[in-house]
């Protein structure tokens, strides 16, 4: 097995507040593999955001990294000196932000922000620096490149200004390339084609890719695999077929459901979870989704679930621990198979 | 850009004629202007032999419009109490004031900005805490206070510099006469300056440090920053470049106020600009002074405000190249 990209151990983040320390993320582990894509799913507050800036080592203060290990390509990067993470941003990470009118800035022409970036990165000339800046505005797919290039942010379009975002996270060919939301702050009309542009380019040189989203449609038609959170805990990650077609998690299963059918039939009723994610500061006691869950049982209020193997997926559900036939009521386990969650096939942990 | 400019030209002709008019209307009810330029003893028909001559009998729009027409040439009369014409006074005390303002414009920029980027690039460190109490003094305490604390300390305790006038100055051209390039000239210039510009400069301080923190909370900046771009970049290409914008505006604005202002520190330290001129008029009753006064004061902010509009227009690209899409 080559080592992973990108490899995040027991990951905590936490946000000293006045009162109290909220803990935004609670041990996360996933790993994402050279070229490979993950998708990064969950509702507004799950903690993507937070995710994905801890990685590139951009926490807003006062967020800190308080548990866990970070590895790029096998080397540690979560307790580097701020200047050797620095050389690390952009140069072997790249990020791209929701919104691509405010990711530029106004007061500096296309082809300065390029070339800055790559002159950053790269011992080239100038002369070379505005080549490269060229062609890879050329290759997001800008009309004219030349001559685009020294224009200001605010005479593009919003579609244009995520290309040439792109153009810039991408410029010294990151091997990991954090992607938050490319696409929410777009036209509709736009949106596939962004997301088909980042895959390609991605996919040319080899970078991995974790793409947060909460499109689900984006993660069915772009990833490989998917990591669910829930309240800054991961709920469920595995290969993206089987996250989407036969979820394992409760709350996967649940937000599958809110999806409207592409085929887009009117009448069919969204499934909804009733209630909504719980703040940081009110998580439950044991599994944080159990006040919603359908299918949790006295152990669920109690103890918190750590990641178990669920078909080809992991999920973080006492249904899918070993001892689960024995510690469930079996009303609760015959629901839960109606639903499609594959239940253990061992009675207890012994196997 | 042509359009823009030419909508602002007619908008700061319009505030001139209303100046002008305030201006006008002193003449007319401040006093009675033969009763300035005459004698107890001169008669009744002496006066009235001079209030035609002056025009005052004439109708109320035809004297405006002779006012206007005459302020447009530099012509505001005579003064009442040195009897000479006032645009050659004013033009003699213009260099002191402009020298003074712009020296104390300076000294607030070069020392406000670094102030305004230290304190918001290092928010938590005691001396950028130390630069705000320090910048709380300057703006609570009133400007004629401040001169006269450095007057004692410097001048008469420490007798570093000396506390009234302007020196030893020089006449360029035959038309202005300065006080840079002598030493006297300049060592008399550092206090006034200083007094003067204190409450801008702690002013442009505050705004720096405020845009910066804002600047740095901007989506661009953490977009730079996930570049991988250095420190220096960031926080003195991006952020200050975006942070300038506001303070051009306000500082230009702000010059304008400093013009103004300088009334007070020139009465602290006997500085011969127009400032003081304009309070000896005040105290005398010397309409043809105030008005010029007046309308010079007016005729400079609305001068600087233009001037202002075009160097914003010049930074910022999006007003510059117009056609700004969503
Ligand atoms: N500075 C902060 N102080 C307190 N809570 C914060 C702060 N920043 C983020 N959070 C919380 O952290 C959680 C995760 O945020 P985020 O990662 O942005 O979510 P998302 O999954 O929508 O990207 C949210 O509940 C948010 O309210
Ligand atoms: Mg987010």
């Amino acid at each position: 097995m080559t080592e992973p990209t990108l490899s995040v151990r027991n990951l905590r983040v936490e946000i000293p507040t006045r009162r109290g320390v909220l803990t935004a993320i609670d041990d996360l582990s996933f790993d994402i593999a050279p070229g490979e894509v993950l998708g990064m799913v969950g509702e507004s507050g799950a903690g993507k955001s937070i995710t994905g800036s801890a990685v590139i080592g951009l926490l807003e203060p006062p967020g800190r990294i308080a548990g866990g290990e970070i590895r790029l390509a096998g080397e540690r990067i979560d307790n580097l000196a701020p200047d050797r993470m620095r050389r690390i941003r952009g140069r072997r990470i790249g990020m791209i932000f929701q919104d691509p009118l405010t990711s530029l800035n106004p007061l500096y022409r296309i082809g300065d922000q390029l070339v800055e970036t790559i002159l950053t990165h790269q011992r080239v000339t100038t002369g070379e620096a505005r080549r490269k800046a060229r062609q890879l505005l050329e290759e997001v797919g800008i009309p004219a490149a030349e001559t685009r290039l020294s224009s200001y942010p605010h005479q593009f379009s919003g579609g244009m200004r995520q290309r040439v975002v792109i153009a810039l996270a991408l410029a010294a060919d990151p091997e990991l390339v954090i992607a938050d939301e490319p696409t929410t702050a777009l036209d509709v009309s736009v949106q596939a084609q962004i997301i088909a542009l980042l895959k390609r380019l991605c996919a040319e040189r080899g970078a991995a890719v974790m793409l947060i989203t909460h499109d689900m449609g984006v993660i069915a038609e772009t990833a490989d695999r998917v990591c669910v959170l829930y309240a800054g805990r991961l709920a469920e990650i595995g290969p993206v077929r089987n996250v989407v077609k036969h979820p394992q998690h409760p709350y996967t299963i649940g937000l599958m459901a809110a999806i409207p059918s592409l085929s887009g039939d009117p009448d069919e009723m969204l499934a909804q979870i009733p209630g909504s994610m719980p703040r940081l500061g009110a998580i439950p006691p044991g599994c944080a989704f159990n006040p919603r869950c359908d299918y949790s049982f006295s152990r669920c209020r109690a103890e918190r679930p750590e990641p178990y193997p669920a078909g080809t997926s992991h999920a973080a559900c006492f249904l899918h621990a070993p001892e689960a036939l024995r510690q469930a009521p079996s009303d609760i386990l015959q629901a839960a198979t109606a639903a499609g969650i594959s239940l253990p096939n061992t009675v207890d942990g012994a196997s | 850009m042509i359009a823009f400019a030419i909508k602002r030209f007619v908008q700061a002709l319009g505030v001139m004629l209303v100046v002008a008019l305030i201006s006008f209307m002193m003449f007319r009810f401040v006093g009675d202007p033969v009763n300035q330029l005459v004698g107890v003893d001169t008669s009744p028909a002496e006066r009235e032999a001079l209030r035609e001559a002056l025009g005052l009998n004439d109708p109320v729009l035809l004297q405006f419009g002779r006012f206007v027409v005459k302020a447009a040439q530099f012509d505001f009369g005579i003064s009442y109490q040195f009897k000479q014409p006032v645009a050659s006074l004013i033009a003699s005390r213009l260099p002191a004031t402009l020298e003074l303002s712009l020296v104390s414009a300076f000294f607030a920029l070069a020392v406000g900005v670094p102030m305004g980027v230290y304190t918001g690039l290092y928010r938590n460190t005691w001396l950028a805490r130390g630069f705000l109490a320090i910048s709380l003094v300057g703006v609570s305490l009133p400007t004629f206070l401040i001169g006269i604390l450095l007057i004692f300390v410097v001048s008469v305790h420490l007798g570093w510099l000396p506390s009234f006038g302007r020196g030893q100055t020089v006449s360029l051209w035959g038309v202005w006469s300065t006080g840079l390039l002598t030493k006297s000239g300049l060592q008399s210039l550092i206090l006034p300056a200083i007094t003067l510009g204190l409450f801008q400069m702690t002013l442009i301080m505050r705004l720096v440090r405020g845009e910066m923190l804002e600047v740095l909370r901007t989506d661009y900046i953490k977009f730079a920053r996930a570049r991988g771009l250095s420190r220096r970049a960031i926080n003195f290409g991006h952020a200050l470049k975006n942070t300038l914008v506001p303070v051009i505006t306000i500082t230009g604005l702000q010059l304008g106020s400093i013009i103004a202002f300088a009334i007070i520190t020139e009465t602290v330290f006997q500085w011969p600009g127009m400032g003081l001129l304009f309070l000896q008029a005040v105290q005398n009753v010397d309409i043809p002074i105030m008005a010029a006064y007046l309308l010079l004061i007016a005729f400079l902010f609305v001068l600087i405000n233009f001037i202002v509009d075009l160097l914003y227009v010049a930074v910022d690209p999006r007003i510059r190249l117009g056609g700004a899409r969503g």
